[in-house]
Formats: structure tokens, sequence, C-alpha cells
């Protein structure tokens, strides 16, 4: 395939000549002092992560004790243990991969029909219906929660996974519309049109010309709708009122509002918990910041 | 174009040239269903409710405006959008700032001055904050910022003591601790951004302003800001909505408190709905902050068209 659709950076980054330039920065201190603020401040970012780390490993007792910034006096696993079992996290993190999965395939698939519709099929209307799509990005869910929590309850979709699947596949997809539709519009027509000749229909050429074209974009886009459904918070926390429900910072998030956890025990349950998504940005990190990009070009 | 391995025609007697525009809706359909039933009809309900008094049991009862009557009349309401403004300048101002000097260090001199593997590793930890579910941070920090939590016993461990504080059980400090945990969680999204912005700027501008004589200041004022004027709007339409609609920190660092110092419509809409039993107020409150949300973004999308067409015509 030779049309793809990640657009080239306007101006390519050309090779320098070797550096004539090379006294830009004063050459010598000063840099060093830059790279010092800088790093510094990166340090200040991971101080929580390492006040958090060095509690998770703390007895309730040693951390009475001694308090939040003593150096364990033991290596204590209690605390994970406890988090784990109290909450049944593997429970939780089946409920939290199964709806980010399903919302990041579900919504993909969902953009790209309607992204085809609009951005290749130009239906009427379509400036209109683009819009909207990005209007429904930018609602605030408390616009919808009432009405989808009675609608829920009313049909016994109220406390299931699938509830919170299915509003989170529109949400997710509001946004792959609108992206893919924009990128979908530059969509080079000379392509379409000698797939037609050939006498491709739509769908052939949705599948076997059109996919195959955005596979990298799909590919970020359904990380990102992973991790954006893995992180929500309003509406499982409304929806999902259930231990066997529950995603992963719902869970946490109702242990902590009962007041049922020491210091150790909650700095180990937030240890847990951030730990599938750290694992997640270290595995998909260079495919995301390609992304980014991707997501600011609009 | 190498695309000529298309399957063995099909429906050959098919219109070419596209075929039609007819067929396409139907690839709507899905999507549109969905979206009424999930966006259209919903927001229509709560538009309807916001016009009635009902406490989520038996039949509404139809009140006119007079929820928003009491609306506009509600200390709490102003003040949580107060709190907004605090929450914009956490969440926009301060990120946008710091992320364009940032970025610009980062991309200018550590990725030139050292090496790349530098810059990017730095970029990844200040992007570290966005990737966690907000709501874990927010318990973190909320941890770290108790009476006994670890905060305190820094201040104690470097002499200041005497700063010890109930930082989120005061309301004279809450608010600006939630807005210092929200440029922590913040910061990364514009550093990524931006750096990602930079790459495409042709470095021989760069080199030309040097021979001009240019200094640091310089470069960065006329030629970074200038180029990656896009991204900048993105990322202040982006962080300003999210800012408008925040919910999880306020959730799990101070459920809005204390004496509504920290409280934000979002959280507020959330208390009256389900807490309160209140759906008619709750959704009156969530159709203005929808109508605030709609009014910034129509702002932010004139201003960026208007200066886009500038740029074309200079």
């Amino acid at each position: 395939m030779a049309v793809t659709l990640e657009r080239p950076a306007p101006a390519p980054l050309r090779e320098t000549k070797p550096r004539k330039t090379r006294d830009r920065h004063h050459r010598g201190v000063s840099r060093w002092v830059v790279l010092a603020v800088v790093t510094v401040a990166a340090l200040v970012m991971l101080v929580p992560f390492v006040f958090m780390l060095l509690n998770a490993f703390k007895s309730p007792g040693d951390y009475s004790s001694a308090g939040p910034l003593s150096w364990p006096t033991e290596f204590y696993t209690k605390g994970l243990t406890t988090y784990w079992n109290q909450v049944n996290f593997p429970l939780k993190f089946w409920n939290s991969l199964l709806i980010a999965g399903s919302v990041a395939v579900l919504g993909v698939v969902v953009s790209v029909l309607n992204a085809y519709a609009l951005g290749i099929g130009r239906v009427k209307g379509r400036l209109w219906i683009v819009g909207l799509f990005l209007l429904a990005n930018m609602l605030p869910q408390e616009a919808l929660i009432y009405p989808l929590y009675y609608i829920s309850k009313q049909i016994g979709l109220y406390n299931t996974q699938l509830s919170v699947i299915i509003i989170f596949t529109v949400i997710q997809s509001a946004f792959g519309t609108y992206l893919l539709a924009s990128v979908l519009g530059t969509f080079p027509k000379s392509v379409l049109e000698a797939a037609s000749l050939d006498g491709a229909g739509k769908w052939t050429v949705l599948w076997r010309v059109v996919f195959p074209n955005l596979r990298p974009t799909l590919a970020v886009l359904l990380i990102f709708f992973f991790i954006w459904t893995w992180n929500e918070f309003l509406i499982p926390l409304v929806m999902l009122i259930d231990n066997s429900t529950q995603t992963i910072p719902v869970a946490l998030a109702s242990l902590q509002g009962d007041r049922l956890m020491d210091a150790p025990t909650t700095n180990a349950g937030a240890l847990i918990s951030l730990v599938p998504a750290i694992l997640f940005f270290i595995v998909f990190q260079r495919t995301l910041s390609r992304g980014i990009t991707a997501g600011a070009e609009k | 174009m190498a695309v000529t391995e298309t399957p063995a025609p099909r429906r050959a007697e098919k219109r070419k040239r596209g075929g039609g525009r007819a067929g396409y809706w139907l690839y709507l359909i899905p999507g549109a269903v969905l979206f009424i039933l999930v966006i259209g009809l919903p927001l229509a309900g709560t538009l309807y409710l916001s016009l009635t008094k009902w406490s989520g049991v038996g039949d509404p009862t139809f009140i006119g405006f007079d929820n928003y009557t009491r609306l506009f009349q509600d200390e709490v309401f102003w003040t949580s959008f107060k709190n907004t403004v605090a929450m914009i300048v956490a969440m926009v101002v301060a990120p946008t700032l710091f992320g364009l000097l940032l970025a610009a260090t980062l991309f200018d001199v550590i990725g030139r001055k050292f090496k790349p593997r530098t810059a990017s590793a730095l970029r990844a930890i200040f992007y570290l904050p966005q990737v966690l579910p907000v709501v874990v941070a927010g318990i973190v920090w909320g941890w770290i910022l108790r009476p006994d939590g670890a905060f305190n016993s820094l201040l104690d461990s470097i002499g200041l003591g005497a700063l010890r504080h109930d930082w989120l059980g005061d309301p004279n400090t809450a608010l600006p601790s939630v807005m210092a945990v929200m440029i922590w969680v913040q910061i990364g999204y514009p550093v990524v951004v931006f750096m990602a912005a930079l790459q495409r700027v042709d470095p021989e501008l760069y080199e030309a302003a040097e021979v001009d004589g240019a200094n640091w200041w310089h470069r960065f004022r006329s030629i970074t800001l200038a180029q990656i004027r896009p991204e900048t709007f993105v990322v202040a339409l982006t962080c300003t909505i999210a800012a408008l609609k925040v919910f999880g920190p306020v959730f799990a660092l101070t459920r809005g408190g204390p004496e509504n110092a920290t409280n934000v419509p979002s959280y507020f809409a959330y208390f009256t709905f389900f807490k309160k039993l209140q759906v008619g107020y709750g959704s009156a409150i969530s159709t203005v902050l929808t109508l605030i949300i709609i009014i910034v973004a129509a702002v932010f999308i004139y201003l960026q068209y208007r200066s886009e067409r500038q740029d074309r015509e200079v």
C-alpha cells in the first residue's frame, strides 16, 4: 500500500549541516544548569510516586510510629495482599479490561463506519453531523447521566458492564468519528475511483482499500479509547454499584470513601491500581507519542 | 499508488465513479441509532427534567423555569463557577505556559545539546501523571496532603514544621492545594503536544534567526510561539473543556469541601442528583454547564478560524 494517511510533516527535518552554530547556548555551563533545573522539576513530578512506594510496603504499626517518610523496617506485603483480596482485585481487573477492551474495539468500528459515510461518502449535511459528534464529545457527562441511569434501571441494564460499554462506545466514537472524518476527507480520490472502476462495491472499498490505509491511525485510536475508558470515573461510579461489576478506579474510590483503609493499605491499593496503567504506558509509549501528534492535527 | 490488487469485479454493473452517494448513509445507521439512544435522548431528557421537580421516583412535576431562578440565587452555584475559573488557571493557563517553556527547553536545549534520549526520558516523566486513572492519583494526593500525611512530614523534616497544615481541610488552602495537584496532573499533555509540534518547525528558521543575532527569548517568541500556534489552540481548547468538566480529582480529594471551597459545577450536579435526590435542580445545573461549554468551544473555534484566515491573508 503506497498510500499512507499519516500526513508527513510539512517542513521535513533537514539533516542540518554539521553544527556550525556550536556555541548556541554558550556551550559550557549554562546548558548544564538548564539540564539540572529541568531534571529537578522532573524529580519533583515523581515525588508522589516515591511517597506511595515508600508506604505501600510498610506495616500499619511502622507507619504510625515512624511516619510517612521513614524507610520501611521490613518488606511488608500484607497491605498489598489485604487490598488484593478485600476488593477481589483480579475481578476488578477483568471488569476494567472487559469494559475498556470492548469499548476500544466497538468504538473504533463505529468510528470507521461513521467516518466512511461522512469523509468518503460525503453524505448530505455532513458538516452538521460532524459538528454534532464534536459537540457530543464535549458534553459534560452530567448532562446525560441521570436519564442514562434511569433508563438503564428501567430496562435492566443498571449495574451491568454492558451499560457502561454501550455508553462509552458512543462517547469515544464521537471523537473517533470527528477525527477520522477529517482524515478520510483527504483520502486520494484517484484510489477510490480506481477501485470502483475495478467494480468494487462500497463495502469492499471500505475493507480492502480504506481500512488498510487507516490502520496506523486506528491503532492509535484503539489505544486512546482503551486508556480513556480505563481511566473513566463518573459514569462507572454511577452505573456500577456492585463489587462484581466495578472497575479498578471505582473500587479504590469507594473503599477510600468508606474510610476503611489505613494509610499503608491506601498506598498499596493505589499502587496495585496504577500498575496496569503504567504498563500500558510503557508498552504503547511509542505508538502513543505518534498518536498525540495525530490528535493535535485536529 | 499501488492499490491495484483490488478484488475481482463483484458488481461490475454498478455505476462507476463512486457508485452514487445514496448508499453511504447506510453506514451511518449503527452510529446514528447509538448516538440518539445514548446522547440525543438523554440530553433531551435532562433539558426537560430541568423544568421539573423530581426526586427520581413517581412522576416529575412541571415547574417551568423555577430551577433556573433558584440556581441564579444559589450561592453554591456561583462559588462552583468561581472555582471553575481557578481550575482553568490550574489546568489551562499554568500548564500551557510551563508546557511551552518546558517543551522549548527540552527540544531546543536538552534535545540538541545532550542526547535526544535524555529529552524523551524527561518528557515521559512529565507525561506519566496523564496516563494514570486521575481518581487513583487523587487518592494518593489526598493522603499526601492529609494532616498526618507525607507533605507535612516533609515540611517537618526540612525544618519548616511551623507550616504544618490541614491542606485540604482548611477552606483557605483547599482550593490552592487542589489547583497544585491539577497542575501536576495536566503539565505533561502540553509538553508532549508542543514537543511534537516543534519537530515540524524548520530548523533553518532558527539558524537564520541566530545569524541575525536573535537571542533565545527572541527566537522563542517570534519563531516557536508563532509556529506552534495551531497546537496551542488545540491544547487550550481541550484543556479548558476538561477544566469545565473536572469531576474525578475533586471527588477523590475533597468531595467539594470544605464548605464548598472546592466545589465545581460537575460535582455540584452529581451531588444534587444522587445525594440530595433533586433531579430537576441537578438537571438545571448540568444544562447551564453544557451551555457554557458550548459557548466557550464556539468562541475558541471562531478565534482559531479567524487567526488561520489572517495567516492566509498575510
